[in-house]
């Protein structure tokens, strides 16, 4: 285990000593303490490293991220994961807005609130947040899996695309052309991973899907005032 | 973008400490505003009763019999207590409007930054750790009080253009964001007779607040129609004689964090700003709700006011 002191380090220094880390490194276990609140802290790394951040994070947490492990023992700031494109990040707390945003890919897992925007754009990256959701979450989500053990609020999906919704609480509203879904036996396997692997303690059956409409997908005229 | 902090104390035995505090949490938020900053203090209400802050760029000339001076046009004893290019004018609460007439005749060039019975407002360009420093206020006392770094996007750096703005007596607003019908919202404003000095955007939602008000609105009120009237991004926090308040547009992309614990609620832009709080670790922390008008004072329990965004 490398523990780093990040007030003692810098951000630079323990960005670049992570980004050093190659596919084969022996230093797998990375502990980051002394986080108050710094933005950026263990973005864009690549390597199968498992770090953890003692304490909370600012802006960008995790953002970029391929391969790693990432654990938050606190609460996350803006764009926690924001475009990652594999690998893992577990926020213990609370997550600010864009949580996840435009990710392509990993998991993301909330065990606290996320705020708005959570998922905005995400291009086929997992969410699971254990508690509730904010306003415009998923908006113009593409692909992926978001999974809201909570409640979601205004305007869940909005302009959506392929991205799976599932939501256990209520859902204050839905979006431009996001609509309830029907739950298939495809939809509950995809679920009970999902919740497995977040280490969620909730059943898929009581969740319900949301999705695209496709009513948005190419201009019509006659759907100018829903953009 | 801007940096905002607050910090409110429920603990008396804080309250010599609450300018140190609220330096730290000024000066981590240097990042989010380095070119002018400002603080709003409310402490221990002035011996005669009511008290202004002025600010001069000529302070030597302009401040050197200003009390006299004052308390001679008004017919009352008026203390001049000077901090820098700033100077706190104390005298009785029913002079405050005459003393503020015969100022702008006798010292034209001195401008008023506060009125009321226990607020002081500080404001210069310049680093935030600068600002704080120049007036001391690691060293001043109260029970609680705003800070405001700024990074200047809707008009020009001056001391005016910085923040707080003072709204009422005892009230004053600080905002991160950008507001987009400042202009047509001035000549609304002006109109209706409500003195605005600047081009500045936040200026305008300071003097919309006390417009409200001055036509019968509470300052809870003003602040929920805040969310109509006023177009663009915001976070505002207002200080009152005795508490504080939070209000976010409804789109809330400007961030905002609180804690609260015990001995304090604490207002910042961004987490770090509250990392060197006592018991910070284990207070309960949160973002506050959008198009949501949050209080905090100390006469009353903490109150929320929801509105459908």
């Amino acid at each position: 285990m490398q523990t780093i002191d990040l007030e003692a380090k810098g951000l630079r220094a323990l960005n670049e000593q992570l980004h050093a880390q190659t596919a084969d490194t022996n230093q797998t276990a990375w502990e980051i303490v002394n986080a108050r609140g710094s933005h950026a802290i263990a973005v864009g790394l690549d390597a199968p490293i498992e770090v953890t951040v003692k304490g909370s994070t600012g802006y960008y947490c995790g953002g970029m991220n391929k391969q790693a492990t990432i654990n938050v023992h606190g609460s996350a700031g803006p764009g926690v994961g924001e475009n990652m494109m594999s690998g893992t990040i577990v926020v213990d707390g609370d997550a600010s807005q864009y949580a996840g945003a435009t990710g392509h890919g990993g998991l993301l897992v909330i065990k606290g609130n996320a705020s708005s925007r959570c998922g905005i754009s995400m291009k086929g990256i997992d969410i699971v947040v254990h508690g509730n959701i904010g306003h415009m979450s998923a908006f113009m989500a593409q692909s992926g899996n978001l999974v809201v053990l909570g409640d979601a609020g205004d305007a869940l999906g909005d302009s959506c695309y392929e991205a799976r919704l599932f939501v256990r609480g209520k859902v204050k509203s839905l979006g431009a052309d996001c609509e309830e879904k029907e739950m298939r036996p495809e939809h509950i396997e995809i679920l009970k991973d999902l919740l497995e692997r977040a280490g969620a303690d909730a059943k898929p059956e009581e969740f319900t899907r949301y999705g695209s409409a496709r009513n948005l997908y190419n201009f019509d005229v006659d759907n100018a005032s829903a953009y | 973008m801007c940096g905002i902090v607050g910090l409110f104390l429920k603990d008396k035995s804080l309250e010599p400490k609450l300018g140190e505090m609220l330096t730290d949490m000024l000066v981590t938020m240097t990042d989010r505003g380095p070119d002018s900053a400002g603080i709003a203090i409310y402490g221990n209400g002035s011996d005669e009763g009511a008290k202004i802050t002025v600010q001069s760029d000529n302070a030597d000339k302009d401040f050197a019999s200003i009390g006299d001076e004052l308390g001679h046009a008004i017919g009352a004893n008026v203390k001049a207590e000077r901090n820098d290019t700033h100077a706190v004018l104390s005298m009785p609460a029913d002079k405050i409007a005459h003393a503020r007439e015969i100022l702008s005749e006798i010292r034209p060039d001195v401008r008023v930054m506060s009125a009321g019975s226990s607020l002081e407002i500080y404001k210069e360009v310049g680093l935030p750790k600068d600002v704080a420093a120049r007036f001391h206020v690691e060293k001043m006392s109260g029970t609680h009080g705003i800070g405001h770094t700024r990074m200047a996007t809707e008009s020009a750096v001056t001391t005016m253009g910085a923040h707080p703005f003072n709204t009422g007596s005892d009230q004053c607003l600080v905002h991160n964001g950008s507001l987009s019908n400042h202009n047509s919202l001035r000549r609304k404003l002006r109109r209706n007779g409500i003195l605005i000095q600047t081009e500045n955007d936040t200026e305008v939602g300071a003097a919309y607040l006390t417009w409200k008000m001055q036509n019968g609105a509470t300052l809870g009120e003003a602040l929920e129609s805040s969310l109509d009237d006023l177009d663009g991004f915001f976070t505002f926090v207002v200080g009152t004689k005795d508490g504080f308040g939070v209000v976010r547009d409804p789109i809330a992309c400007k961030p905002a964090v609180m804690a609260e614990t015990d001995q304090y609620v604490a207002f910042g832009s961004e987490y770090r700003a509250l990392v060197n709080l006592p018991g910070i670790e284990t207070a309960r922390v949160w973002e506050p709700e959008p198009a949501t008008v949050y209080f905090w004072s100390h006469s009353d329990d903490p109150t929320k006011i929801e509105k459908a965004a």
